[in-house]
Formats: structure tokens, sequence, C-alpha cells
């Protein structure tokens, strides 16, 4: 199996794709941790059986 | 739409992090920041940690968004003043039609994220900011009229309302005053700056104050503006938000700042060119310290409450 060699722009713009990769997780951890917040805080509440049903 | 219009060769340069960081203006983003963390904690009701936390992280964005939209938009502008040449669209590190789209990604991404995380009052408060500021500021009021950063300054002032919104949901006289405080704030600290900024604003053919009307009258609107914010500054002293600390503080800051805005008044531009208008600067980098310290204490005040400490 071979790769490609690696494009030069890849190693040009490594930086700001690492950048880029590192902001998406915190973007992730942050929804991760505000939905856990939310569900666990009381604001968030499931609708009712009777809701679901109408 | 000449402006938008406004392209630099970026030619072989890569776009790197960093200038897409400065083109969300980070010292406006640390200022509206503080604003907004000091609206939030100053307000009556307690916050969770996590949802402070990201709400404050959705203004800043927010308020990323209308600099790179601003940016966008006065590519021109800053392309000839000496103050702003150097930002990243004039100085070709960033395409303008890529710093447009950021700012429109940006303001939607934010705004939706602020109403998920905080309530819907607080989104449509970030939303209409960020409309205020790159619409009817950057490309309105900027070009037409010298009340341009009178009126724009409640762009500026708005993330503390934002902050306190974000924590109890609905309005207040405490917020308004904190919105008060930073619109007040702002024409004598820009005014100031147009003063030894001399001819950066005559170049770009901004009609700033000391275009249209001349250096004395704008020497007069500094001292003339300064008066009703001192008022303002000290009387929040003895409201909900302010007591005995953020009071003594008030005094003397606003001792200070009317005696640097007479003193301003009180000179003509002989005397300002003879010491490189000296004057003029220091009055300008204690309106900095002057805002972040009544803000400041504000803070201090709302902190020491739970202790029995703060306020009156």
């Amino acid at each position: 199996m071979t790769f490609k060699p690696e494009h030069e722009i890849h190693t040009r713009r490594k930086g700001r794709n690492i950048g880029v990769g590192l902001m998406l997780a915190g973007f992730v951890v942050l929804i991760l941790a505000l939905t856990f917040t939310k569900v666990t805080n009381g604001d968030f509440e499931l609708p009712k059986a009777e809701e679901l049903t109408q | 739409m000449a402006d938008a219009s406004y392209t630099t060769p970026v030619g072989d340069y890569d776009t790197q992090l960093g200038d897409y960081f400065a083109l969300l203006k980070p010292r406006v983003m640390s200022l509206v920041v503080f604003t907004a963390l000091v609206g939030l904690l100053a307000a009556p009701v307690s916050v969770h940690p996590v949802i402070a936390f990201s709400s404050i992280l959705f203004v800043a964005i927010g308020a990323g968004a209308s600099g790179a939209l601003n940016m966008w938009w006065d590519a021109d502008i800053d392309a000839v003043m000496r103050r702003t040449a150097k930002r990243p669209i004039p100085s070709g590190r960033v395409p303008a039609g890529e710093a447009m789209s950021l700012g429109l990604a940006r303001a939607g991404l934010s705004v939706m994220m602020l109403g998920l995380s905080a309530n819907l009052l607080a989104a449509g408060l970030l939303a209409f900011t960020i409309f205020f500021y790159a619409v009817i500021y950057s490309m309105w009021l900027k070009r037409s009229t010298p009340q341009n950063i009178v009126i724009g300054g409640a762009a500026g002032a708005f993330p503390p309302v934002i902050g306190w919104v974000i924590a109890t949901g609905s309005f207040s006289v405490e917020a308004w005053l904190m919105f008060a405080l930073i619109f007040m704030w702002t024409p004598p600290h820009f005014w100031a700056l147009a003063l030894f900024m001399k001819s950066d604003y005559d170049d770009a053919d901004v009609p700033m104050l000391t275009v249209t009307h001349g250096r004395r009258a704008t020497r007069a609107h500094v001292f003339g503006y300064t008066l009703p914010l001192v008022l303002l500054a000290v009387g929040t002293g003895f409201t909900a938000i302010g007591g005995p600390l953020y009071l003594s503080a008030a005094v003397i800051l606003n001792a200070l700042f009317l005696k640097g805005a007479y003193d301003i008044w009180r000179r003509d531009e002989a005397q300002a060119e003879a010491d490189e208008y000296r004057v003029e600067k220091k009055f300008f980098r204690l309106s900095l310290w002057y805002l972040f310290a009544h803000f400041g204490m504000i803070l201090i005040e709302a902190m020491l409450r739970p202790f029995g400490l703060g306020g009156w």
C-alpha cells in the first residue's frame, strides 16, 4: 500500500489546520458541557406522554 | 458600493490563524468581554459557571464578528489611515471577501448559540448590537455625520446590558446605567484620539468632528461631554450597583478626568503642537483606565455583596 507524498500546501498550512482542529474540538467539548449542564440543572423538561400523542 | 468591492492583492501569502484573530479586533473584544462579564456578575441572579462562560464566549464571538464586518466594509478607509493601515485586509493578509464571510458566519453562530445557552432576549440584543455596529455605525453613520461616534458609541455600550440580560432575562435601570456610562464615555475618548491622530481622519475623508467643525470645537465638545459623564459616573455610586468603594474610586477618577478635559479645552493648537499633544495623549490613556476602573469597582462591589460588604 502506497501513500501519496504529502502536498506542500499541507506542510505550509499545518499550524493553521491544527489551530482550526483544536477550535472545533473545543467547540464540541463546550456544547457537551452546556448540554450536560442544561439537562441536569432543571432547565430541561422532557415532554409529557400525552403531549406527544396529541 | 466602492467599499465592499475594495480588494487587496493577497498573492502567495498564506493567511495565518493570527491574521483571522486580528480580524476580530481583540482589544475591543477584551473590553466587550470584561463589561459583559461585569453586567452578568453584577446582576442579582446567580448563573451556572458553564452557562456564564459559554454565554460570554458567544458574546465575544459576536463582538469579533462585528469587528470583522467593520474591517471588511472600512478596508478602503483603513488603508489610508496610519493607525489602521496594518490591519489584516489593507495589509493584504486576509482577502476582503473572506473577512465578510467569516463575519457573517460568526454573527449567525454567536446569536444562535447565545439563544441556546442563555435566553432569546440576550440573543436578540446581541443580534441588534452586531447590526448596529456593522450597518448603522460602519456603513451609515461613520461616513455621513460628525455625530458618528456619539450615536455609534451605543454599539460598544450594549455588552453590559447583554451580560445583565443573560443572568436575569430582563432589563433593569442598573443595566441601562452601565450602558449610559460607556455611551457617555465614548465621545470624549475618541475625540481626544482624533485630536492627536491629526491627519488620519482628514486623509480618509471621515467626517470626524475635528474635520467638520475644527479642532477648537472638538476641544469644547470633549469638555462639554465630560460634564454629564462625570455626573452620571459619580451618581451611579449611589445606586444598587454602586457602593462606598465604587464611589471613592469614581470621585478620584472623575476629578482627574474633568481636569484632563478642562486642560484640553483651555489649550490651543500651538500649545498642543509644541508639546506633541502631551495633554491629549495623557487624557486618552486615562480614559482607558477610567472605564476599566469603573467597571472593575462595580465588579468588586458585586463580589463583596454575598459577604455583606459590597453596596450600601
